[in-house]
């Protein structure tokens, strides 16, 4: 099981109803309606993704996340999931609010574009960092927002949203200490 | 071809009077017959059956072959043993709609009461009338829930119509291509086409039973049809500017382009195939058509627990997307499980006939996760 997977199934309760946005292939929402009996849904815009999604029996629809949101009606899940989509949406500030809207709660997962191995590149290469997070070079990244785990926390101080768990890793392990720096993804579970 | 993929057309006649079956404007019509076809075979707890919905000239014909066709049936490339609607799996009925010309009671059957043809005696149905009469022959074939339904354009409707009109019978919903209503832009086409119909001489009123056929207006009507299930790229793709039988252009108001001759030869063997009272009575009901009957459509959906797979495609600008989108927000509003994907194909509405790969993928693996949660 992938890593972040793994993460984002711990902090979901049983039973409870979930909704991916940018759901690709459906595999995580496979994995929480085994595991956890979820009943899930997904958003995703890629049209051969939305074949492996029906294939496994998992409910998605066609159609991007800025806009795919806006049919659910307030409190529609217990969770909301943006797992390494944020930084692809084109108004990241609206998605968290709707997604905030939508569910109880939202698990957002998001690649650290200020961690060691980036910082160096930029500082010893002076080039705009690839790592194994962010492996895109500045003309093909799908990636329109560039953000750090810090700046995340940021985000959600400045609007009154509630962190409540923290979860940061890299390629190894996962990181005890000093998240910002050592970490590829975080994936963070927020509440209003 | 195989014995096994020889098909008979099946007659059903219920509704004898006084037991008229009651329409939706109040009209009392009976007794009627629908034609019906099956493919594969009812499982011992009946839970496999699968009802297939045809578009405005299809007919209960919906796979295999007639002894001695040159073709099988219009939706063959879907239907038959490890295709979409597997019949190693499920059973498949199809049933040609009340106020067709396919075998089920319309306005060219003869009426009992008169021994004539209806013409335009024959009530005026609608979707509903269809769905109900549809209903009648699943009751008679012992089949208490439908594992799914599924149809494109009209069949797509009606998908709709049934899960909402009989909460409980209907496990999934596949509807293609199509809309909860009529917009206005539908209904004019339409009435491009009856025009066509009722302007020609020959159509005398729709008394033409036994007399010349308004063959003109039939093929002006097939013709404008046509345009409207193409797009205007597959258009380009398949007709470009390429001149039928010539080296240029003639100058004067003979044929010169390929498109101009495709148009009138699905205009001129259109009569041939279908009745235009039969034509003018579909339409109207299309274009009455309207699922939220002016209420708001989340409202519409309350009752409805049907598993539901909506599929639409880019270049269908008869039957657009944005439709069906509207069905699908207001499903999510009620809670229903409902997935959608938009298919990119250049085939616009006619899509669904022809555009197998995408939905054959769909389709089967959608009904065998219903399937997996079903039949036991």
């Amino acid at each position: 099981m992938r890593p972040d997977h793994k993460y984002i199934l711990e902090m979901i309760e049983p039973d409870s109803r979930v909704l991916d946005l940018g759901c690709g292939d459906g595999e995580l929402l496979g994995l929480l309606m085994e595991h956890k009996n979820c009943r899930a849904a997904g958003i995703e815009i890629n049209e051969k993704e939305i074949y492996k999604c029906i294939e496994r029996g998992v409910s998605v629809s066609h159609g991007d996340i800025d806009s795919g949101l806006a049919d659910y009606s307030d409190r529609s899940f217990d969770y909301v999931i943006l797992n390494e989509s944020l930084q692809e949406v084109l108004n990241p500030d609206r998605v968290i609010a709707e997604a905030l809207r939508v569910g109880r709660k939202a698990i957002v997962g998001i690649p650290n574009f200020c961690n060691l191995s980036a910082r160096l590149q930029i500082f010893f290469l002076g080039r705009v960092p690839v790592t194994e997070g962010l492996p895109y070079k500045w003309y093909n990244t799908p990636n329109l927002r560039f953000l750090s785990i810090k700046d995340f926390r940021d985000f959600c101080a400045e609007r009154s949203i509630v962190i409540e768990r923290e979860c940061a890793f890299n390629s190894k392990s996962k990181t005890l200490f000093a998240h910002n720096l050592f970490s590829d993804i975080a994936i963070f579970l927020i509440r209003k | 071809m195989s014995p096994s993929r020889i098909v008979e057309t099946q007659y059903f006649t219920f509704a004898h009077p006084p037991q008229e079956l009651i329409l939706k404007s109040g009209v009392k019509l009976g007794p009627v017959t629908l034609a019906y076809e099956t493919y594969g075979k009812l499982n011992a707890a009946k839970s496999n059956a699968i009802l297939i919905f045809h578009a405005l000239t299809g007919d209960a014909h919906a796979a295999f072959w007639h002894q001695g066709d040159k073709n099988p049936g219009w939706w063959d490339l879907m239907i038959g043993p490890g295709k979409a609607f597997d019949t190693d799996k499920y059973f498949i009925i199809c049933s040609n709609i009340i106020g067709g010309c396919k075998g089920s009671t319309g306005p060219s059957s003869v009426n009992p009461a008169t021994k004539e043809p209806y013409g335009l005696r024959f009530p005026v149905i609608t979707i509903e009338d269809m769905v109900a009469a549809q209903k009648h022959l699943i009751d008679h074939l012992g089949i208490k829930t439908l594992l799914s339904a599924s149809g494109g354009s009209m069949g797509g409707l009606m998908a709709l119509e049934w899960a909402l009109r009989y909460p409980g019978t209907l496990h999934s919903a596949i509807p293609i291509a199509t809309n909860y209503k009529h917009t206005a832009q539908q209904i004019a086409l339409h009435e491009v086409a009856r025009q066509a119909i009722m302007s020609d001489p020959n159509w005398n009123k729709g008394d033409y039973y036994g007399k010349a056929l308004p063959a003109q207006g039939m093929a002006v009507s097939r013709m404008i049809g046509h345009i409207t299930y193409m797009s205007e790229r597959s258009m380009e793709e398949k007709f470009g500017r390429k001149l039928q039988g010539k080296e240029k252009v003639g100058y004067d108001f003979s044929q010169d382009f390929e498109v101009e001759s495709y148009l009138k030869y699905r205009g001129a063997s259109f009569v041939q195939r279908f009745d235009a009272n039969s034509y003018l009575y579909i339409s109207k009901a299309l274009d009455y058509f309207d699922l939220s009957e002016g209420s708001d459509l989340v409202e519409v959906f309350k009752n409805v627990k049907t598993k539901f797979l909506i599929i639409t495609f880019t270049s269908d600008w008869l039957y657009p997307s944005y439709q069906s989108k509207d069905v699908v927000k207001a499903m999510k509003a009620n809670d229903i499980d409902v997935s959608f994907i938009e298919i990119e194909t250049s085939y616009g509405h006619d899509s669904f006939l022809v555009e197998i790969e995408g939905q054959s993928k769909l389709v089967s693996h959608f009904l065998s996760n219903v399937a997996k949660a079903v039949i036991k």
